[in-house]
C-alpha cells in the first residue's frame, strides 16, 4: 500500500482542518464489466489556514479527490475527517449543515451560474436554501460579499452572459462566501482566464484567504499557478500521490522521476540563453486507470524503471522533513535529471 | 495612414531581407457581417514570415490572432464580409485569388492544424485513409503509393508501429496520437507554410512538450514555416525565433523571441510579461492589466491599449503606426523610445518556476 496511515499525532489535531486516510474512490464503466479505481488509496492532511495544492494532468484522479473532499462523491474506501469528525457519520439534517463549511469552486464559471438568474438572485441562493437569517439579513451578505470579490452593486441586476470571465468567476466566489466556509476547494479555477486578468483572480484569492482565514486545496494543471499560490503541493499520477512536501521545495528539487518530467515540461517564458534545453521528455501517455500497471504506476514512462518497480509498489516514505516520496530510488546520489 | 505606407513597405523589405519572404502580410483586416452592421474584427495587420522561420502569434482571446490565421488560409465563416489589403503568398495574392487557385495551394503549399484534433478527424475513416487523401487529391499519386507515404509519415510523427495504427479510427487513439496523426495530415504534401492554431492547448504538459519537440524537429528537417498562434508565452518561447503580439485585433509588437521577453518594446508586452506567475515572487502580489479589451463595437481612437497603459498621455489619441523600431523590430506605441519596460527576468532569482532553471 502506499498509503501508510500513520495516525494523527494530538498537537497536530488543531491545525489540521482536513485528513484524509487511505481515500479509494472507484467507479464502474458504462458496461459495468470493470472498474476505474480513480482514486486509489491516498493519505494527506490539509492544515488550517494554508493552501494545499495538489497538481496532475488529465486523468490523474485530482479532480475526484476535490469531489470527495466536499462529499460530492462517496469514498468507496477510507475516511475523510473534517476537524476531526466523519461528516458522513452525522444525522442527514446535520450533514447538510457541515457541508455549508465545506465549497467548491470549479473551471468553468458559465456552467455554474444559471443564465436566467441575476447575479444577486445566484449570490443569494445559498442562503436561502441554508435559511439563513431574514430576507434583509440574507441581502446584506449577498452585498458583503459581492464587495469583498470587488463586484460593484449594480452588477447585481445583471445576468451571467453581461458579465466578462473575470468578472464571472468573482460572481462565483462571492457565492461560495456567503455561507462563511471554512474551506474552499478550488479546481482549474483560472483555467478558463486569460493570462492578464488570472493575476486578479488568484491576488483575490490570496486577499480573501488573508482576511477570511480560510483554507484552500488548490487543483490544477498549471505549475506556475500551483507554485505561486500553495505552501505545500502534491502531485498526483493515476489515481495516487508521488510527491508531496512544501511547495520550493517539490519545485526546485524534485524528488519522484514524474515531478521531474512536469517541471522540465513547463514551457518557460524564458530567453534561450537561460533556458535548460535539457528537458526530459516522458514517452507515451498517461496508462488507462482501468488497467494501471503493477507495482509503481509510473514505471511504464520512468527512464529510472528496474525489476523492482514492477514487482513492488513503493512506500510512500519522508525523505526530507515534510517532504514526501514514493519511489524506490528516491533516496540514491544522482537520481536527478541533471 | 495612407501616406506612411510606402515608407512603412520599404523598411519591411529592408529588415525581411529583400524578397526572401515566404508570406508578406500587408494590411490585412476582417470585416464580419452581423445583426449590429459591419464589424471589423482585425486591422492594419503587417508581417513576414522568412521560409523555414517560426513564428509565435500571441495574445489573449479576442484579439484577432485566430482569425488571422483563418484569413491566410482563406477559411473563412459565412458571415465574413470583407477582406482588407494583400497577403503575398510566393508571388501569389491569397486576398484576392481565385477559390480554385486558393484549393491548389490550401492543404499543400499551406496547411493548418487546430486545437482539438477530434473535432478536425472524420470520426467514420481510418486515419490513415485521412493523411492519404490529402495526399491523393492534391497530387493524384496511386493508392498503394499513397499508403506507403502515409506510412513513412505516421513513423515521422512519432508514433510508434505506425503498420497498425494506419488503419485505427480516431477514437481509438489518444489525444497526443491524434494530434499526431493531424500533423501527419498536414505536413503530408510537404507544405512550405504550416498554421498551428493552439495545438496544444488541449493536451497534458507532457504530451505538449512531445508535440512541440515534433514541430520544431518537422519544421527543421523539411524546411517548413511555422505560425504557431497560442495564448501561451512559453509555448512561443520554447519553440518560436520571433513573436508576434495583438491587441483588440491590431498587431503592436513584432520582435525575436528574445528580444520580447527581455526588453518588451510595448506596454501590453510587458504588462502580459508581468503577470506571469512563473516570473513573479512566491506569494506576492500578481501583477496585473487593469480594465478589460475594448469592446468591437465601440474601439477607441488611435492606441486601442490606452485605457489600459500605466504609461498613457495626451497624443495617445492619435492613429498608432507600426513603428521601426531598429534590429528588425517593429512596435504600435509612439513612446516606445522612451519608455523602460520591464520583461521576463524582472524577478527571476525569487520566482518559483523560473528559479529552477536559473540553477548552474
Amino acid at each position: 500500500m502506499i498509503a501508510q496511515a500513520t495516525g494523527i499525532p494530538k498537537d497536530a489535531l488543531d491545525n489540521t482542518i482536513v485528513s484524509v486516510r487511505d481515500l479509494e474512490v472507484q467507479f464502474q464503466t458504462t458496461d459495468r464489466r470493470a472498474t476505474v479505481k480513480a482514486v486509489d488509496g491516498v493519505s494527506f492532511d490539509v492544515r488550517r489556514g494554508e493552501t494545499f495544492g495538489i497538481i496532475g494532468e488529465s486523468g490523474s484522479g485530482k479532480t475526484t479527490i476535490g469531489r470527495a473532499l466536499v462529499f460530492l462523491l462517496k469514498p468507496s474506501a477510507g475516511a475523510i475527517l473534517h476537524d476531526g469528525i466523519d461528516p458522513l457519520a452525522l444525522p442527514r439534517k446535520g450533514f447538510q449543515n457541515h457541508r455549508r463549511d465545506y465549497q467548491i469552486i470549479f473551471q468553468d464559471p458559465n456552467a455554474a451560474l444559471n443564465p436566467r438568474m441575476t447575479i444577486l438572485a445566484s449570490v443569494l441562493e445559498p442562503l436561502e436554501l441554508a435559511r439563513a437569517g431574514t430576507r434583509a439579513e440574507r441581502l446584506a451578505r449577498a452585498r458583503e460579499a459581492m464587495d469583498r470579490v470587488g463586484l460593484p452593486q449594480e452588477t447585481g441586476e445583471r445576468y451571467p452572459h453581461q458579465l466578462s470571465g473575470g468578472q464571472k468567476q468573482r460572481v462565483v466566489i462571492a457565492r461560495a462566501l456567503t455561507l462563511r466556509p471554512k474551506l474552499i476547494v478550488c479546481d482549474e479555477v483560472v483555467a478558463a482566464l486569460d493570462m492578464s486578468i488570472r493575476g486578479d483572480v488568484l491576488n483575490l484569492f490570496a486577499e480573501l484567504q488573508r482576511d477570511l482565514g480560510l483554507t484552500y486545496v488548490f487543483i490544477t494543471h498549471d505549475l506556475a499557478v500551483v507554485s505561486h499560490i500553495s505552501e505545500r503541493v502534491a502531485v498526483m499520477y493515476l489515481g495516487r500521490f508521488v510527491e508531496l512536501g512544501p511547495t520550493d521545495k517539490v519545485s526546485e528539487r524534485p524528488l519522484h522521476p514524474y515531478t521531474q518530467a512536469l517541471m522540465s515540461a513547463e514551457p518557460r517564458p524564458l530567453p534561450s540563453s537561460m533556458r535548460d534545453d535539457h528537458r526530459i521528455v516522458l514517452q507515451g501517455e498517461i496508462p488507462s486507470p482501468i488497467d494501471p500497471p503493477s507495482g509503481c504506476r509510473f514505471r511504464t514512462r520512468c527512464q529510472y524503471a528496474q525489476a523492482l518497480c514492477a514487482a513492488r509498489a513503493p512506500d510512500w516514505r519522508e525523505l526530507m522533513p515534510d517532504h514526501w516520496v514514493a519511489c524506490h530510488f528516491a533516496d540514491r546520489p544522482n537520481f536527478s535529471p541533471n | 495612414m495612407q501616406t506612411a505606407e510606402p515608407a512603412q513597405r520599404r523598411s519591411d523589405a529592408a529588415a525581411a531581407g529583400g524578397s526572401s519572404a515566404l508570406m508578406s502580410v500587408r494590411g490585412l483586416g476582417i470585416r464580419f457581417k452581423t445583426s449590429h452592421g459591419i464589424w471589423q474584427a482585425t486591422r492594419k495587420i503587417d508581417f513576414d514570415i522568412a521560409p523555414g522561420e517560426r513564428v509565435g502569434i500571441v495574445g489573449e482571446s479576442g484579439c484577432g490572432k485566430t482569425i488571422t490565421g483563418l484569413s491566410i488560409a482563406r477559411l473563412l465563416p459565412n458571415n465574413f464580409a470583407g477582406l482588407d489589403g494583400s497577403i503575398l503568398f510566393d508571388g501569389v495574392d491569397l486576398a484576392t485569388c481565385s477559390v480554385r487557385e486558393m484549393r491548389a495551394i490550401r492543404g499543400r503549399r499551406i496547411a493548418m492544424i487546430f486545437q482539438e484534433p477530434m473535432s478536425a478527424l472524420d470520426p467514420v475513416f481510418t486515419v490513415g485513409h485521412q493523411i492519404a487523401e490529402t495526399l491523393r487529391v492534391h497530387t493524384g499519386i496511386a493508392k498503394e503509393e499513397a499508403r506507403a507515404k502515409t506510412l513513412d509519415m505516421l513513423r515521422r510523427v512519432g508514433i510508434a508501429s505506425p503498420e497498425r495504427r494506419i488503419d485505427d479510427y480516431p477514437h481509438q487513439l489518444s489525444g497526443g496520437m491524434r494530434q499526431r496523426v493531424m500533423i501527419a495530415a498536414a505536413l503530408i504534401c510537404g507544405p512550405q507554410l504550416l498554421i498551428a492554431d493552439e495545438p496544444t492547448t488541449a493536451l497534458d504538459v507532457t504530451v505538449q512538450a512531445q508535440i512541440l519537440q515534433l514541430l520544431r524537429d518537422l519544421s527543421a528537417t523539411s524546411n517548413t514555416a511555422l505560425m504557431l498562434i497560442t495564448h501561451d508565452l512559453g509555448v512561443v518561447a520554447e519553440t518560436c525565433t520571433r513573436m508576434i503580439t495583438m491587441y483588440a485585433g491590431e498587431v503592436i509588437e513584432d520582435a525575436a523571441v528574445d528580444d520580447a521577453l527581455v526588453r518588451p518594446l510595448h506596454p501590453y508586452t510587458s504588462g502580459l510579461l508581468r503577470s506571469l506567475p512563473h516570473l513573479s515572487p512566491r506569494g506576492g502580489k500578481l501583477p496585473s492589466i487593469p480594465g478589460r479589451v475594448p469592446s468591437i463595437l465601440d474601439m477607441p481612437n488611435g492606441c486601442r491599449f490606452k485605457a489600459r497603459c500605466p504609461h498613457a498621455v495626451a497624443g495617445c489619441e492619435a492613429e498608432q503606426e507600426l513603428c521601426d523600431a531598429g534590429g528588425g523590430r517593429k512596435v504600435r506605441c509612439w513612446r516606445f523610445r522612451e519608455l523602460e519596460l520591464p520583461g521576463a527576468l524582472q524577478h527571476l532569482g525569487s520566482a518559483p518556476i523560473a528559479a529552477m532553471v536559473s540553477r548552474p
